[in-house]
C-alpha cells in the first residue's frame, strides 16, 4: 500500500473516567466494583418517582483536581444538564450531565514521540452519571444491573490533535498517569473504570480534515493501537476505491481486529440538552480552587523533569518510569540505594519492563527496591557484567532474593584480573586458528566468534571490556 | 352533619388536648363521612380507613400515657396522589401508575408522620398533575362540592374538594402553575402555594421540577399557616431547597393590615374576566382600604407572555422527568411488544392520558435541536423578566392582590375538549410559579349563582407570614367563607 503514507491520521479521543469517590454522584449508595447485580442501589440511582439527585461535592473536587492537573481553566460557574435517550440502562430515561457549561476547559498534557515532546490539547472535562449494565443471558433474556447507575465520571474530551495510534496510545497512559497521580480513580481498565472513546479522519496533508467516525469504549492500549490501525486502513482503502466516508458510530471487534458500522449520524439521537431543574449551578470560588490546587501531590511532568536532571536520563527513558505512578515510586525509592540509577533506569525499561505483564492495571514489581538497587550498584561498579545483571535479575523475579549473596555463592563476579583474562584469550586463538585466519584476511567478525567462545569458557563472567582490548591486541600481534 | 367535621385544625388540636375528643373518634367521624359523601364528591383515589385508624389508636393510647404531643397529633389528612407515601398506592391519577406502591415516603408525608398526623387516604387529582380540572384523572372525576355538576378545579382537584366537602380537615396539594390556589378558588377554601424551594419535593414525583411546590389547603387561613409550618424548612434530600431560617407563618397572624400596601396590576382585570370575579376581588381591595392598607395601581406588563413561557418551561421539564415511565422496571407495561422500542411506545402510548401525551410531545419539541433557543431559551428569558417585575412592584408594596382564575368553577366537560381554552385559565396563577414566589388564594365572595369567587395575595419570597397575616385580617372581617356557609 503506498498510497498509505500519503495520507494523515487526525484523531481526537474521548475518555470516561471513574472517580474513586466512596458514594454515588447523586445519592449515598456505594461505588465498590464487583458488588451482586442491584445490591447498591436505590430509589435515587434507578430513578423512582419522586426522587431527587444531590451533588457529592466530592466529585466536583476530584474533576477539578483532573482539570488543574492537565492545565485546564476551571469554571466558577458550572451547571448540569439532563441528556435524554431512552435506554433500558438509563433509569431516568435520562443522563445527568454537562453540556455547555463544564467545569474544566482549555487545558493540555505534554506526550513523548519519536519526534520530540508534544502537546495534545484538552477540549474539556465535565462530570456525569454512568449508566447500569445490562447482561444478556439466553435462559432469561436481558437483564439490568443497577449498580453501576450513578457511579460518578468525568469525561476527558481532547482536541484532534493525535496524528498515530503510538500518539493516542502515549496519550491515553500519560492522562491515566496524570489521574492517578492526582488519586481521584484507580483508572482500571479492565474493570471498565478508564473506557476510550475514539474519533478519527483521514486526510492527505495540506487538504481540509476528512469525515470522522466514532470507536466507543476501548478498553486496552494494545485495543486503542489496533483499532485506530485497521479505521484508518479502512478510511484510507475506502477513499481510494472512492466510497465516501460517513459520519458514524462503530464498533471495534478484538477478536476480528476489525471495526463494525453500528449506527449513522442521522440515527443518532436527539438528546434535548437542558439544565437539570433539580441542581442547583455549581459555583467554584478562587480560594476552594486554590486549596484544590494544593492538595494535588507531585505530578508525572515534574518528576519527569527531576530524572533527566537529576539522573541524566533521557526524556523517552523518564516518561516510561513516570507513566505508571508505584513505578515511578519503585525506581525512586530504589534509586536512592544505589551510586548507578541510570544503570537502574535502564534494567528497568529494558529487561523489567518486558518481564511485566502488558496492558496490567496495578503493576506489582516482584522484587524488593533495595535487591533492584544492589543489582545495579554491583553492575556499575564492575562486580558482575551486564549479561550477569540480566540473569540475576530474572532469578530474582521468579523468586527474589539478595542477588549480592546469590552472587557469592554462586561465584557470579566478574573476572577482571588480566593474567587470568589474557590465558583465556591465549586458550581461545589457540584452539581456533581457523576463525584466527579469518579475522587475518580481513574479517572482523571472526573476532567475535572468538569473545563468544570465551565468554562461554568464563561462564558468561568474563569483563567484556577487558576481554575486548585483550582479544584484539592478541590477534594483532598474529 | 356531624359537629366533630366543622371544627378546624387549630379546634381540633385542642379538643385532642384536653382529651375532650380522641382520635379515633374523629378519624372515624371523617371516614364515616367519606363513605356518605364520597359517590357524589369523588375525591379520594384511594382511602385507607383501617390504617387510618390504627395510627390514631396510637396517637391516643400515647397521649393518655401523658406524652407531650404535637399540635397535629391525632387530626386525620388527605395527600395529593403525587406525593409518595410509603406502602400505600401512589398513582398520580394515572394508569402508568395504577399499583405503585414506592417504598419512601415523601418528605411532607415523613414530617407529618413524625407529628402524628393520621392519613385518610390518596386525593384524586389530574393526571400527573396536568389540567385544571381533575378531568384528566384515569380513575374517576371529582365533583365540586359547591355545585356537583361543576368541577372542582384542578390539578389538586380532590384536595380541594375534600376540604369543601369536609371529607378531610385539611389537605395537602402542589401547585405547578396554579394547580392548588385555583380548585382552592373554585371550592371555596384556603390555598397556599408556597415560595420555591420553601417545602421539600423529595417524594413528590415530578410534573415541571422548577415550578412544582407542596402546599396546605384548608379551611381557613389560620390552620393554612398552622400547616405550612409543620411542612416547610430545609431538606438536604432535595438540592433546591433553600436552607435558611425558617419564620413561624402565624407570627402576627392578628395584627391586622394597617399602612400595609397592596399593589392592584391593572393587566390582571383586563380582557377576558368575568365581571362578577373582577368585581368581587376589587371589593376585598376596598375591604382592605377599610381595614388601613392603601392599595396602589401597579403594572406587570410581562403577564401576556408568563403563560406561554410557562407551558414551555413546565411541558419541556415533563417531558424529561415523565421519560423514566418507560415500563422497564415499575409501572404499566403494555402486554403487546416484540422488541424494546414497541415495549416503550406500547407502554407509554397505553400508559398515559391524552393531556399528558400532548404535554410531553409540546415539551420535547420545544426541547429539540434547532428549537430550544427559540423555545426553552426564551421562555427561560421570559422567567427573569417576569421575576423583575415582582421585584419591581415589591418595592413599593407588601403584597399583590388579584384575582385566581379569570372565572368561577365551570361545568363538568365545558373545556376538556378545548386544551387551549383551559390554559388561558392559568393567566394569572402561572406567573407567581414562574417567579418562585408565594402565593395565598382565598375565598373572596360568590357569583350569583353561589359559585366561590377567589382572590390571591402575591408576596415576596419566604415572606408567607404578611400573605397569612393580611388574609386573617380580611377573614375575621368577612367571616370564613367555608366555616359560615355550613352554619
Amino acid at each position: 500500500m503506498n498510497f498509505i503514507k500519503d495520507y494523515e491520521i487526525v484523531c481526537g479521543l474521548e475518555v470516561h473516567v471513574e472517580l474513586a469517590t466512596k458514594t454515588k454522584i447523586f445519592c449515598s449508595c456505594p461505588t465498590t466494583f464487583g458488588a451482586e447485580p442491584n445490591t447498591q442501589c436505590c430509589p435515587v440511582c434507578t430513578g423512582m418517582p419522586g426522587t431527587l439527585p444531590v451533588l457529592n461535592r466530592q466529585v466536583v473536587d476530584y474533576a477539578i483536581k483532573a482539570g488543574l492537573a492537565t492545565n485546564c481553566t476551571i469554571a466558577k460557574y458550572s451547571k448540569e444538564d439532563r441528556k435524554n435517550y431512552f435506554y433500558p440502562d438509563l433509569p431516568k430515561a435520562y443522563q445527568i450531565s454537562q453540556y455547555d457549561l463544564p467545569l474544566c476547559e482549555h487545558g493540555w498534557l505534554e506526550i513523548e514521540t519519536d519526534k520530540g515532546t508534544k502537546k495534545i490539547g484538552i477540549t474539556r472535562i465535565h462530570i456525569e452519571e454512568d449508566a447500569g449494565k445490562l447482561i444478556h443471558d439466553d435462559e432469561h433474556g436481558t437483564m439490568i444491573d443497577c449498580n453501576r447507575c450513578g457511579v460518578p465520571l468525568i469525561e476527558i474530551v481532547s482536541e484532534p490533535d493525535i496524528r498515530t495510534a503510538e500518539e493516542a496510545v502515549a496519550y491515553v497512559k500519560k492522562l491515566r498517569a496524570i489521574i492517578m497521580y492526582t488519586g481521584i480513580s484507580d483508572c482500571k481498565m479492565n474493570e471498565g473504570s478508564l473506557r476510550c472513546d475514539v474519533n478519527l479522519s483521514v486526510h492527505k496533508k495540506g487538504e481540509p480534515f476528512g469525515t470522522r467516525t466514532e470507536m466507543k469504549n476501548i478498553n486496552s492500549f494494545t485495543f486503542i493501537q489496533k483499532a485506530i490501525e485497521y479505521e484508518y486502513k479502512r478510511q484510507v482503502e475506502a477513499i481510494e476505491a472512492g466510497e465516501t466516508i460517513v459520519q458514524e458510530t462503530r464498533r471495534y471487534d478484538s477478536a476480528a481486529n476489525k471495526t463494525f458500522s453500528m449506527r449513522k449520524k442521522e440515527d443518532a439521537n436527539d438528546y434535548r440538552y437542558f439544565p437539570d431543574p433539580d441542581l442547583p449551578p455549581i459555583i467554584m470560588t478562587d480560594k476552594a480552587i486554590d486549596e484544590l490546587n494544593r492538595s494535588i501531590p507531585q505530578l508525572p511532568d515534574s518528576r519527569k523533569a527531576d530524572y533527566i536532571e537529576k539522573y541524566g536520563l533521557s526524556a523517552h527513558d523518564a516518561e516510561m518510569l513516570i507513566n505508571q505512578k508505584p513505578i515511578a515510586d519503585y525506581f525512586e525509592a530504589a534509586a536512592r540505594l544505589t551510586e548507578y540509577p541510570k544503570l537502574l533506569a535502564n534494567m528497568m525499561i529494558s529487561e523489567l519492563f518486558a518481564l511485566l505483564p502488558p496492558d496490567s492495571d496495578e503493576v506489582k514489581i516482584p522484587i524488593d527496591g533495595a535487591h533492584m538497587a544492589a543489582i545495579a550498584t554491583m553492575s556499575g561498579e564492575g562486580t558482575i557484567n551486564s549479561s550477569t545483571a540480566k540473569k540475576l535479575l530474572r532469578t530474582i523475579y521468579e523468586q527474589d532474593d539478595d542477588p549480592v549473596r546469590i552472587v557469592k555463592e554462586q561465584n557470579l563476579a566478574q573476572i577482571s584480573d588480566p593474567v587470568i583474562l589474557q590465558q583465556y584469550v591465549d586458550e581461545a586463538i589457540a584452539a581456533d586458528p581457523k576463525s584466527v585466519a579469518a579475522y587475518k584476511a580481513g574479517k572482523t567478525a571472526a573476532a567475535k566468534a572468538i569473545m563468544g567462545k570465551i565468554m562461554a569458557k568464563t561462564g558468561g563472567k568474563g569483563n567484556p571490556v577487558k576481554l575486548d582490548e585483550l582479544l584484539t591486541a592478541a590477534l594483532n600481534k598474529q | 352533619m356531624n359537629e366533630i367535621l366543622k371544627l378546624t385544625v387549630s379546634e381540633l388540636s385542642e379538643k385532642l388536648a384536653s382529651r375532650e375528643l380522641s382520635s379515633v373518634e374523629l378519624t372515624q367521624a371523617y371516614l364515616d363521612r367519606i363513605d356518605k359523601t364520597e359517590e357524589t364528591i369523588g375525591a379520594y383515589i384511594t382511602v385507607c380507613g383501617e390504617t387510618a385508624l390504627k395510627s390514631a389508636a396510637e396517637i391516643d393510647t400515647r397521649r393518655v400515657a401523658g406524652e407531650k404531643l404535637s399540635a397535629l397529633a391525632g387530626i386525620p389528612v388527605g395527600i395529593k396522589d403525587n406525593m409518595c407515601t410509603r406502602g400505600l398506592k401512589t398513582t398520580c391519577a394515572s394508569r402508568m401508575l395504577e399499583n405503585f406502591v414506592p417504598p419512601y415516603d415523601a418528605t411532607v408525608v415523613e414530617k407529618l408522620n413524625a407529628v402524628g398526623a393520621v392519613t385518610l387516604g390518596k386525593l384524586n387529582m389530574d393526571e400527573f398533575a396536568m389540567g385544571s380540572t381533575t378531568e384528566n384523572s384515569y380513575f374517576k372525576k371529582t365533583h365540586n362540592p359547591r355545585g356537583v355538576d361543576r368541577v372542582p378545579g384542578g390539578s389538586s382537584g380532590g384536595s380541594a374538594a375534600a376540604v369543601a366537602a369536609d371529607e378531610a380537615p385539611y389537605t395537602l396539594g402542589s401547585d405547578t402553575g396554579g394547580s392548588i390556589r385555583q380548585p382552592a378558588a373554585f371550592c371555596g377554601v384556603v390555598g397556599m402555594k408556597p415560595t420555591y424551594g420553601s417545602v421539600s419535593r423529595w417524594g413528590l414525583i415530578a410534573f415541571a421540577s422548577s415550578l412544582d411546590q407542596i402546599g396546605p389547603l384548608t379551611k381557613n387561613v389560620r390552620d393554612n399557616a398552622i400547616i405550612l409550618n409543620a411542612i416547610m424548612g430545609h431538606d438536604s434530600r432535595d438540592a433546591t431547597s433553600v436552607d435558611r431560617e425558617y419564620t413561624d407563618c402565624t407570627f402576627g397572624l392578628d395584627l391586622g393590615v394597617a399602612k400595609m400596601r397592596i399593589g392592584i396590576p391593572e393587566e390582571f382585570f383586563g380582557e377576558g374576566i368575568n365581571e362578577e370575579v373582577k368585581a368581587a376581588v376589587l371589593n376585598a381591595a376596598k375591604l382592605f382600604e377599610k381595614l388601613g392598607a392603601a392599595t396602589v395601581p401597579v403594572s406587570m406588563k410581562t403577564i401576556s407572555h408568563a403563560l406561554p413561557a410557562y407551558y414551555v418551561i413546565s411541558s419541556a421539564e415533563a417531558s424529561s422527568n415523565l421519560a423514566r415511565f418507560d415500563g422497564v422496571r415499575y409501572g404499566y407495561r403494555s402486554e403487546k411488544y416484540d422488541d424494546i422500542v414497541d415495549l416503550y411506545k406500547n407502554s407509554r402510548s397505553e400508559g398515559f392520558g391524552a393531556e399528558v401525551k400532548r404535554r410531553i410531545m409540546l415539551g420535547t419539541f420545544a426541547l429539540s435541536s434547532g428549537y430550544y433557543d427559540a423555545y426553552y431559551k426564551k421562555a427561560l428569558q421570559v422567567r427573569t423578566l417576569v421575576m423583575n417585575d415582582f421585584s419591581k412592584i415589591f418595592e413599593t408594596c407588601d403584597f399583590i392582590l388579584s384575582p385566581v382564575a379569570p372565572t368561577v368553577a365551570y361545568k363538568l366537560g365545558e373545556k376538556s375538549s378545548n386544551p387551549l381554552e383551559m390554559y388561558m385559565g392559568d393567566i394569572y396563577t402561572v406567573p407567581v410559579n414562574i417567579a418562585g414566589i408565594p402565593s395565598l388564594s382565598l375565598p373572596c365572595g360568590t357569583d350569583s349563582n353561589g359559585m366561590p369567587i377567589g382572590m390571591q395575595l402575591i408576596g415576596k419570597a419566604f415572606d408567607e407570614a404578611t400573605l397569612y397575616r393580611a388574609a386573617n385580617a380580611y377573614e375575621t372581617e368577612t367571616g370564613c367563607y367555608h366555616l359560615s356557609r355550613e352554619k
